[in-house]
């Protein structure tokens, strides 16, 4: 992902009157950075959409009343009415309350996955750029092995063998939660440690780097202090991106029924249940689908803008 | 030319041996034993369960049960099914050809969809074409492939009432009727996969156009008084194709993702949705082999990669 570039065209810059005798605030890096991530309307429609997203499914099972497994047959396979706003499953549960509910769950997997990777990948990487050498190479063609590794295959085969013992280790819900995030992490750590790796190469040699060592810095302190923060503008952008591939990963699993059980209906779960019906009752299969939808199309807007406003090539 | 490929051929052998420690060391590392089910039968005394493990050398230490597995892998002997009782060699191999299919037809619609697309919006950046074949590939690879997948059965199986939605093997017309069904059937898991490939590529394309087309060389190419044409489709396109080959090739175990889940929503007979009915019915040798294929195919293709960018990129070959 990381060869995507804004154009180099630059944007006219605005003509700014300055005041003789008036104190501007400083303006930081950071600081920069969000002006030019606010520009981006896309990436702020993104945010918008993905915060009334992380909200409702945060709030919204704690606010809505209906439970997510009561079952009424009575209204089974009903579509979206005033009683239920996104209609009924097979079982007559009402599916907003499960797509709020199912939310928390994709959105907390996501997230806990995508730190793992980023975690993995910058230790990985910092290690294999700093140290260079025998540490590199191996570390590297470990990278090259996981990145030929086919990734759903092995998802399957890993949360289908050891589904059972983590459920024993650490309870049905919890065990299978640590498995699938776990998994999903450990799969998609390897561009976060490229980019990483990257990054560090160049900047080992830098003089301010040179400087530090000259005082007598240890390499730890040299990694994390020095280092990391100037290497971090591909990571966010990276970590960012990784949410949503991770959303998708996780929706994948649970749609081939391999995942979540239908006691924790994540939205993949859903679409799974959903697709034996979709003749009779398209708008469950719909609702949980657009969630998805919504979420990645936004993170991924969101990732788009943060690369822009993290390139320091971008002009202001 | 020779030695780049020499060379590129004989990291195949570390990567695939990696990959089999890999799929050996999970397997190794999960619980369950294939004679659980004897254990529980009480007719079968606990002597001839640790014979059988014994026979089967489940008792040896794991390096040489994995040099055993290798061995056996490598002869081309790669078990049985524990459910349907035949050859995994011949489950898969009767299997793959569809996968191949829908897979290459996928590709090739990608690239048909994403070449001219990704072309024209570098060409002319922040057109009314280019915005909108930015927008829609942005939508595109923001919607999973399952979802897209129910959503096209709905509106074109269930809906429109046009395509089957569910892949038959056995058709019983021959001629053009036999071609015209066949592809009836595959066009929507085509352009599900294709369609997602197709997406994620335009940007790609587009992408690395423009970092090309305003290097001096273009410029260049231009002042020799060469037709735009000629400019864009040899000079920029030519050197914007390599990192999108390497971006093609990383992502290529992403698309067997996809391929899976295809496969498993529209029942396409592949060795995708051999995988999750044998990973349902517990059949380990499939389970094992059918992964190891996917590696072997993103190898293969990896490599395939390899050398279109050598022929892209002289420096590289030569190098």
């Amino acid at each position: 992902m990381a060869t995507h570039r804004s154009d180099a065209i630059a944007e006219p810059r605005p003509t700014q009157r300055v005041k003789v005798g008036e104190v501007y605030p400083a303006r930081t890096l950071w600081s920069d950075a969000w002006r030019r991530y606010c520009r981006h309307r896309l990436a702020m429609v993104g945010t918008v959409v993905l915060v009334i997203l992380s909200l409702s499914t945060l709030v919204g099972p704690l606010v809505y009343p209906k439970a997510i497994d009561e079952i009424d047959f009575a209204v089974k396979l009903e579509g979206p009415s005033l009683a239920h706003p996104f209609g009924t499953d097979d079982l007559g549960q009402d599916l907003l309350a499960r797509v709020l509910y199912g939310g928390r769950i994709s959105m907390a997997v996501g997230l806990a996955a995508m730190l793992i990777a980023i975690l993995l990948g910058l230790v990985i990487g910092a290690l294999a750029g700093f140290f260079g050498g025998v540490l590199d190479s191996v570390l590297m063609r470990l990278t090259d092995l996981f990145l030929s590794l086919p990734q759903l295959p092995l998802l399957l085969l890993v949360v289908f063998l050891f589904r059972d013992r983590m459920r024993e280790g650490f309870g049905p819900e919890l065990g299978l939660f640590l498995l699938i995030v776990g998994v999903i992490g450990g799969l998609r750590w390897m561009q976060p440690a490229r980019l990483v790796r990257a990054s560090f190469l160049a900047l080992k040699e830098k003089e301010f780097v040179e400087a530090a060592r000259c005082v007598g810095v240890p390499s730890a302190w040299l990694i994390v202090r020095h280092i990391l923060p100037n290497a971090l503008s591909p990571v966010i952008v990276a970590a960012t991106l990784g949410v949503g591939s991770a959303i998708v990963a996780e929706s994948s699993i649970s749609f081939l029924g391999l995942g979540f059980p239908p006691d924790m209906p994540t939205w993949g779960r859903l679409l799974s249940d959903a697709k034996d019906y979709l003749d009779l009752a398209p708008h469950w299969a719909l609702f949980p689908g657009l969630m998805i939808f919504l979420a990645v199309i936004s993170i991924n807007y969101i990732g788009d803008g943060l690369r822009d406003a993290l390139d320091p090539r971008k002009i202001l | 030319m020779h030695k780049y490929l020499l060379r590129r051929l004989l990291v195949i052998i570390p990567t695939l041996l990696g990959i089999s420690v890999v799929l050996f060391s999970i397997l190794a590392l999960a619980p369950g034993d294939p004679f659980e089910e004897l254990a529980l039968n009480p007719n079968i005394p606990a002597e001839v369960r640790m014979n059988l493990r014994h026979q089967f050398g489940l008792d040896d230490p794991l390096p040489i049960r994995y040099l055993r597995w290798l061995t056996a892998m490598l002869h081309g002997d790669w078990g049985y099914s524990f459910v349907s009782r035949v050859n995994v060699q011949d489950l898969i191999l009767q299997r793959l050809p569809t996968t191949l299919f829908v897979l290459g037809t996928a590709y090739v619609l990608a690239l048909l969809i994403a070449l001219p697309a990704g072309i024209i919006s570098a060409v002319k950046p922040y057109s009314l074409f280019d915005q909108v074949a930015t927008t829609l590939a942005f939508i595109g690879f923001s919607l999973p492939t399952f979802f897209t997948g129910l959503l096209f059965i709905l509106l074109f199986s269930l809906h429109l009432d046009w395509l089957p939605f569910i892949y038959s093997t056995t058709i019983e017309v021959s001629g053009i009727a036999w071609v015209s069904e066949h592809l009836r059937q595959a066009a929507m898991p085509i352009a599900v996969l294709g369609l997602f490939e197709a997406a994620s590529l335009t940007r790609f394309v587009r992408a690395s156009m423009l970092d090309v087309i305003h290097q001096d060389f273009v410029t260049t190419a231009r002042a020799k008084g060469l037709t735009e044409r000629h400019t864009i489709l040899v000079h920029v396109l030519r050197n914007g194709l390599i990192p999108v080959v390497t971006i093609v090739a990383l992502q290529l175990p992403g698309i067997f993702t996809g391929a899976v889940i295809t496969e498993q929503i529209f029942r396409v007979p592949g060795i995708g949705s051999l995988l999750i009915t044998s990973i349902q019915s517990t059949d380990t040798p499939v389970v094992m082999a059918i992964t190891f294929v996917y590696a072997i195919l993103v190898v293969a293709f990896n490599l395939i990669a390899d050398i279109v960018y050598g022929c892209l990129d002289p420096r590289i070959a030569y190098g």
